[in-house]
């Protein structure tokens, strides 16, 4: 019927075409068109103040004053540029670098911060501290979303894992009055809550999802009701945790900028600091992480090389639980210090969100839970200076981009393979 | 056409030997072993209804230790149970029976109010809270049935809310049931295109359900709150709050006996959608791909049917059912202008009402009526006994959770395998014999 | 390392895997296991690799009694093995499956790919392998990927090698390597068990063999026993594997695949520039070893694939670029390659997997509504006519054994107006009796004058049912030849060399 051009049939080899992936650098285009559209068509005149310093810093830098048309169009051309270079890239068959969307990231934040700060100031330490602050428990249920997915256990409960290590923490902190008996009784917490999952999932294979779903209710109620019934007829006894000081890290503290943000925190996000790099290390250097990736990636494999698959998929996910309710306890110890009910609003999905925009990989999962801070916190500090753009748009961003992401639209998510399919054998 | 479930199906299937083998040369040689009155015991013993109720009486009895255990009564003769063990034994019986006595009367029948028409209100509201859930859980029940797992109800609510709350609002002037209509149209559409997108979604790209659809919970959430705080969109005109104004009476749904119920035609339409979705999954044809798709979506596509087009209609006529429980509750439940928490969690119960009712209509419309009582009865204890009503939510998750578990689980439930996060046909030999099916 | 399973017997609920196996494999000695597909095979070196626990019996090795509750025990024992479908991780290097499991480790369980990397190229040397230990599984061809399988068994100190039907995704040339790898590995002392149901390889490698048929072993032969003989021991009978068949009633030609090419969904040329037709009345079979194309050529037929270029036309009407329910309705028939995955809803009834790809209208749907009614009727009936050995059109498709199940597909596809019957392993894992019916049922459907496509492994149903055949070979055609070539030309052109005469029958 139709001719074939395809090459001739002399030596019969499969031949292999590489299939190009042109969805990053078309996400980039879109973004730098954005940028050329709102920062300059849409250019706000006026001056952006930038604060750079608390009072309390040990270097006190100046207030950055910019021009805010000006700044813009150099950040939307830097943006095009940036964007150039992907196509470039993948035209010739490279991969375009992870550093290379985080600096185009950078610098769209940049632009959009100049765009609304247009003669107005916004406070670049306090936002960036309120930022981590919110992204801390979004990676610890990120990290224990990653370990529990990568040994092949879809992890729907870090919701539940959250609040459930927020209650108990705060309960057992305010009876002890120490918040280390409260960290730790937060992560007995959340492996509890592990516990029934992997139980149900792993032992009686009940769909990982539903699982996942019903414990986040009953979590939900179990926590609801003991903090009606029993909570708020003794705050004072049961529900008024002391909370840990921030720790000053010498040298590192006094870093501008990044010294307060990172290195005056709280022992939990130290913590964090650990567990994430801990997380990486294990997962891809250790005999643990190549048996626990097996274990989600072909479990049939892992078990004739003398894996015990399911044992090993329960600890995992019992250790996912702890650090989610390690993470559920900055709540109450960290940042608001008291529980109240369903306090952690849905950051167990952002968290799986996280989990998935950053690909299954504990750093990338980190850079996605920051990434969903930031967009939380911003919206509340532009709420305050007024912003050109509703919040509710800012805190439907790692929504959509998280529905982007799986949509394969930026970047290709590629779950474990055996993610959610239960192991059974004879 | 739901057939029995004749044979427990879970063979050890490491090597493919067994699945192709022959015992004899009769494939049902083995079958005469299964004696009928054995098929007959398993069936009772396995059969759903027993196990849904022996859930629902555990649940209950663990509520009722949950009850006790945080009772202030209890906790004070606890201290000297050993000198006066009667004294606890007391107080538990008192704090269940107060607990679970007013449960009944919130929910079945006030025995202490005087008369009929009074005495049965609880069971009016107790019908009046089941009506959005049949509606919803019929909607996720469909997606289970076509393998799709639908957790969107909640953004499904609030644009079928939106939606009709928007035409209930606005057009002044249309007579009755014609604005009614409308009105209603309009919000089943929403909340269906809401979820189609995700359906969409899922057609096109691959991208696993679960997640678009939680994620575009969210997405509305926002999205309907942004409209509800600005004028000129949904927002009540002159008002601050994040807070629509009140539906016009020609769109509301009229109560169904009478103003001293809160009882509204919702729940007949509801009971007709039941039928409608009886229908549709056992005698329509496109049930009968809906659930070929469900079951063995490779098959279905090689037998001719478009697997995509099939997820896309899918999600339509889940959202649709889903958007159809937003509607109910701004036009029947909430008349006087809705927030964007109109959707009251009924999206999340909807997936615990399928998954109680095993996604079959009927059964689905079982367990949205039990979960109305537990809803209506919780706030009457919350009220009378000063029970949290988050007791209610405990008890419904336990409820899923037993009736999910084995050895019982294979044989009860009736969900396709939900071919999750794997849109790929990779690692299928596992998949295929782990999932949960039926 | 001497092995002995003395008396194993394993249960699947009523069902007898095996029944009191005994077997003996001396050191050095490659000994194979002989059945047919479902003769228990399998289960016996489950059993032996304890991924099963054997009912009664037990396993010796040197003499000594082993008590195997997993895998680990197992290997750990000296026992190693080459799975049939390979226990590779795609997403792992060489290196890091080879390892897996008894990982070298550094301070503080770090892994030690330098010396896993070593041991890669240690081992590949020994036996002549190329192999780079940083490759992607997933990215190497499927005999490579095998080696990859043995270098993981020998890394850990294999005494006692199992092959579980190694060669079925091999070519004969494939083939001829790995028996000189399994002679290699014998000079070694290395004890073989070699489970294959194909003859020809048996005669080649075997010092001794053990014939199993329903779950028990039925005797033992000497690598010198005929074909004949080896054959009747393993299917119970004088098997006759050609069916009756007159002579073909040639038609026009009906299906005219022209320069078909397809690339698959990762980029891969897997059907290359091929074209033949069918006549009216004929029957073509694809012969070739598993993996050349031959499942991407009939599921761009069938309108499943999705890059086609090149002509596909039957009775002068185009099929590329049609959907599936087009091709259907332009009447042809389809019996899929593998029934549980793409031919039947398992969990649905016998009577609802009869109208699978007829539920797009009448006679079973009316105005959008089942008629089920019609639906029982139907499937009353066909269930008499094809044999279908069930409880009634009620039964889960789930519950049938493999040759009810392929009759179930039969009878939906071959009770259809047809314009072509494409066959794709019709019989693969059927019984002999099973198989019969199948090939008599094809056999029907070309002698009243319908054109049959049939794809198949398996050389002896090629040559059983073949008008003319085509051999593939990395996506294209060697060539066709009449039906009653001889099988060592097939063989030979199974391996990509052209048959000698050169020409197209």
């Amino acid at each position: 019927m139709s001719t074939s051009t395809l090459p001739s049939a002399a030596p019969i080899t499969l031949e292999r075409t590489i299939v190009k992936s042109w969805k990053g650098p078309i996400a980039l285009s879109i973004f730098a068109l954005l940028a050329i559209v709102l920062f300059g068509v849409f250019a706000r005149p006026g001056v952006s103040h930038f604060r750079l310093s608390t009072t309390g810093d040990f270097f006190q830098l100046p207030q950055l004053d910019v021009p805010t048309t000006s700044t813009g169009w150099i950040l939307a051309v830097i943006l095009v540029i940036l964007a150039a270079w992907s196509v470039l890239m993948v035209f010739q068959s490279r991969r375009v670098p992870l550093w290379l969307t985080i600096v185009f990231a950078i610098v769209f934040m940049a632009g959009f911060l100049t765009w609304v700060a247009a003669d107005a100031l916004i406070p670049i330490p306090g936002l960036l501290i309120g930022a981590v602050s919110l992204s801390v428990p979004l990676i610890f249920g990120a990290m224990s979303g990653v370990i529990s997915e990568r040994s092949g256990v879809i992890n729907i409960a870090i919701e539940g894992q959250l609040l459930a290590g927020a209650f108990v923490s705060a309960v057992v902190a305010s009876m002890t009055g120490s918040p280390w008996a409260g960290l730790v009784a937060a992560m007995v917490a959340g492996t509890l809550v592990s516990f029934a999952l992997a139980a149900f999932a792993i032992k009686y294979i009940v769909d990982q999802i539903i699982v996942g779903v019903v414990l986040n209710v009953l979590v939900s109620g179990l926590t609801g009701f003991l903090f009606s019934q029993v909570l708020t007829n003794n705050p004072k006894f049961l529900n008024t945790p002391p909370r840990f000081d921030r720790i000053d890290i010498p040298v590192l503290g006094q870093i501008p900028i990044i010294g307060p943000v990172l290195f005056d925190q709280t022992v939990i996000v130290y913590f964090m600091y650990i567990v994430v790099a801990g997380v990486a290390y294990a997962l891809f250097r250790t005999r643990w992480g190549l048996r626990t990736r097996a274990v989600g990636e072909h479990p049939q494999a892992a078990d004739t090389v003398g894996i015990k698959v399911n044992l090993r998929r329960f600890w995992n996910v019992s250790l996912a639980g702890a650090i989610a309710g390690f993470g559920g306890a900055y709540f109450t110890l960290g940042s608001v210090g008291s529980f109240t009910k369903d306090m952690t609003a849905g950051a167990g999905f952002i968290a799986l969100a996280a989990v998935i925009f950053g690909r299954w990989d504990p750093i990338r999962a980190m850079l996605a839970g920051l990434l969903f801070g930031f967009a939380t916190n911003l919206q509340s500090v532009l709420g305050i200076i007024g912003s050109p753009v509703p919040s509710q748009f800012m805190l439907m961003l790692p929504y959509i981009v998280t529905i982007f992401a799986v949509a394969g639209l930026v970047g290709q998510s590629r779950a474990p393979a055996a993610d959610g399919k239960p192991y059974i054998k004879s | 056409m739901s057939g029995n479930e004749p044979v427990d199906r879970q063979l050890p299937n490491i090597s493919p030997e067994k699945a192709t083998r022959e015992p004899g040369q009769s494939g049902t040689a083995s079958e005469p072993e299964r004696s009928r009155w054995n098929v007959a015991m398993r069936e009772i013993l396995n059969g759903s209804a027993m196990i849904s109720l022996l859930a629902v009486v555990l649940a209950i009895i663990i509520g009722g230790i949950l009850i006790a255990v945080t009772d202030e009564n209890v906790q004070a003769t606890a201290g000297y149970f050993f000198s006066r063990p009667g004294d606890m034994i007391a107080a538990i019986w008192n704090s269940v029976s107060g607990a679970y006595v007013s449960l009944f009367q919130g929910s079945i029948y006030n025995f202490r109010r005087p008369g009929f028409a009074n005495g049965i209100r609880p069971l009016m509201d107790t019908l009046t809270f089941a009506t959005p859930l049949i509606v919803a859980g019929l909607g996720v029940a469909l997606g289970f049935r076509a393998g799709l797992f639908n957790i969107g109800g909640r953004g499904q609510m609030l644009f079928g809310a939106s939606a009709a709350g928007w035409v209930a609002f606005s057009f002044a002037g249309l007579p009755f049931p014609l604005h009614l209509i409308f009105a209603v149209v309009a919000g089943v559409i929403a909340g269906a295109l809401w979820s189609g997108l995700a359906g969409l979604l899922k057609a096109t790209t691959g991208a696993n359900e679960v997640i678009t659809t939680i994620m575009l919970n969210y997405v509305a959430y926002y999205f309907v709150y942004w409209m509800l705080s600005t004028q000129g969109l949904l927002q009540l005109p002159g008002s601050n709050n994040p807070k629509s104004p009140g539906m016009l009476p020609s769109a509301v749904l009229p109560p169904l006996f009478g103003q001293q119920y809160s009882l509204h035609w919702g729940f007949i339409i509801a009971i007709l959608v039941t039928f409608f979705a009886w229908w549709l999954l056992n005698r329509s044809r496109l049930g009968f791909q809906f659930k070929a798709v469900g079951l063995n979506p490779d098959a279905a596509r090689v037998a001719g049917i478009n697997v995509p087009r099939m997820i896309v209609y899918v999600m339509l006529f889940s959202g649709a059912f889903v958007g159809l429980a937003g509607v109910f509750q701004v036009l029947g439940t909430v008349t006087t202008g809705f927030s964007a928490g109109i959707d009251a969690g009924i999206g999340f119960d909807a997936i615990t009402v399928a998954l109680l009712g095993r996604s079959k209509p009927w059964g689905v419309f079982a367990a949205a009526v039990l979960f109305g009582a537990f809803k209506a009865g919780g706030f009457a204890m919350q009220a009378s006994q000063g029970i949290s009503v988050d007791i209610v939510l405990v008890v419904q998750s336990v409820i899923v959770l037993l009736i999910a578990a084995p050895p019982l689980v294979r044989a009860v439930f009736r969900l396709p395998k939900p071919n999750l996060l794997s849109p790929l046909k990779s690692n299928k030999t596992q998949g295929k014999k782990a999932v949960v099916t039926k | 390392m001497k092995l002995e399973l003395r008396g194993i017997t394993k249960r699947f609920g009523a069902l007898v895997a095996n029944d009191h196996i005994s077997v003996v494999v001396e050191p050095g000695e490659i000994h194979c296991l002989l059945g047919e597909n479902g003769a228990g095979k399998s289960t016996l070196m489950n059993v032996l690799y304890g991924l099963y626990q054997a009912d009664e019996g037990e396993i010796l090795l040197d003499d000594k009694v082993q008590k195997f509750s997993g895998p680990g025990d197992a290997m750990a024992a000296g026992i190693g093995m080459v799975h049939q479908h390979f226990m590779l991780i795609p997403v792992f290097t060489v290196a890091e499956n080879v390892m897996l499991g008894h990982e070298p480790t550094t301070f503080g369980d770090r892994l030690n790919v330098a010396k896993a990397r070593e041991q890669v190229r240690e081992i590949s040397q020994r036996f002549g392998f190329d192999l780079d230990p940083d490759a992607l599984v997933g990215d190497l061809p499927v005999g490579v990927q095998q080696r990859v399988e043995i270098i993981k068994a020998l890394s850990r100190d294999a005494k006692v090698l199992v092959f579980d039907e190694p060669t079925a995704v091999l070519t004969p040339q494939e083939t001829d390597e790995l028996m000189l790898i399994m002679k290699q590995l014998k000079e070694t002392g290395t004890s073989i068990v070699f489970i294959t149901h194909k003859l020809r390889e048996v005669r080649e490698v075997a010092d001794k063999i053990t014939v199993i048929r329903l779950g028990k072993v039925v005797g033992e032969a000497s690598p010198t026993a005929s074909n004949e003989e080896l054959a009747s021991m393993m299917v119970g009978r004088a098997i006759e594997l050609t069916i009756e068949k007159g002579k073909a009633k040639l038609g026009q030609p009906a299906l005219v695949v022209d320069k078909l090419s397809v690339i698959d969904p990762i980029g891969q040329l897997v059907v290359n520039n091929i074209s033949f037709d069918i006549k009216e009345g004929e029957i073509v079979a694809v012969a070739g070893v598993q993996g050349n194309g031959q499942t991407e050529l009939v599921e761009a037929i069938m309108g499943l694939q999705s890059k086609v270029t090149g002509g596909i036309t039957l009775n002068g009407r185009s099929l590329v670029g049609r959907s599936v329910r087009e091709v259907l309705d332009a009447g042809v028939g389809f019996v899929p390659e593998d029934r549980n995955e793409d031919g039947l809803v398992s969990e649905f009834t016998i009577a609802e997997n009869l109208m699978l790809d007829r539920s797009n209208g009448e006679p079973f749907v009316k105005h959008g509504t089942l008629q089920l009614a019609t639906l029982a009727e139907f499937a009353e009936e066909k269930l008499t006519e094809f044999d279908i050995r069930a409880q009634g059109i009620g039964t889960h498709a789930g519950n049938l054994s493999g040759g009810n199940q392929q009759k179930v597909v039969l009878a939906r596809e071959l009770s259809r107006e047809l314009k072509l019957l494409v066959a794709a392993q019709p019989t693969r894992g059927l019984d002999v009796g099973s198989v019969e019916f199948v090939h008599t049922r094809i056999v029907e459907a070309r002698d009243s004058g319908v054109p049959v496509l049939v794809v198949s492994t398996e050389l002896d149903e090629v040559v059983a049912l073949a008008d003319r055949i085509a051999v593939m070979y990395r996506g294209g055609i060697v060539g066709i030849v009449p039906g009653d070539t001889p099988r060592d030309v097939l063989g030979l052109m199974m391996a990509g060399e052209a048959p000698s005469g050169g020409k197209a029958a």
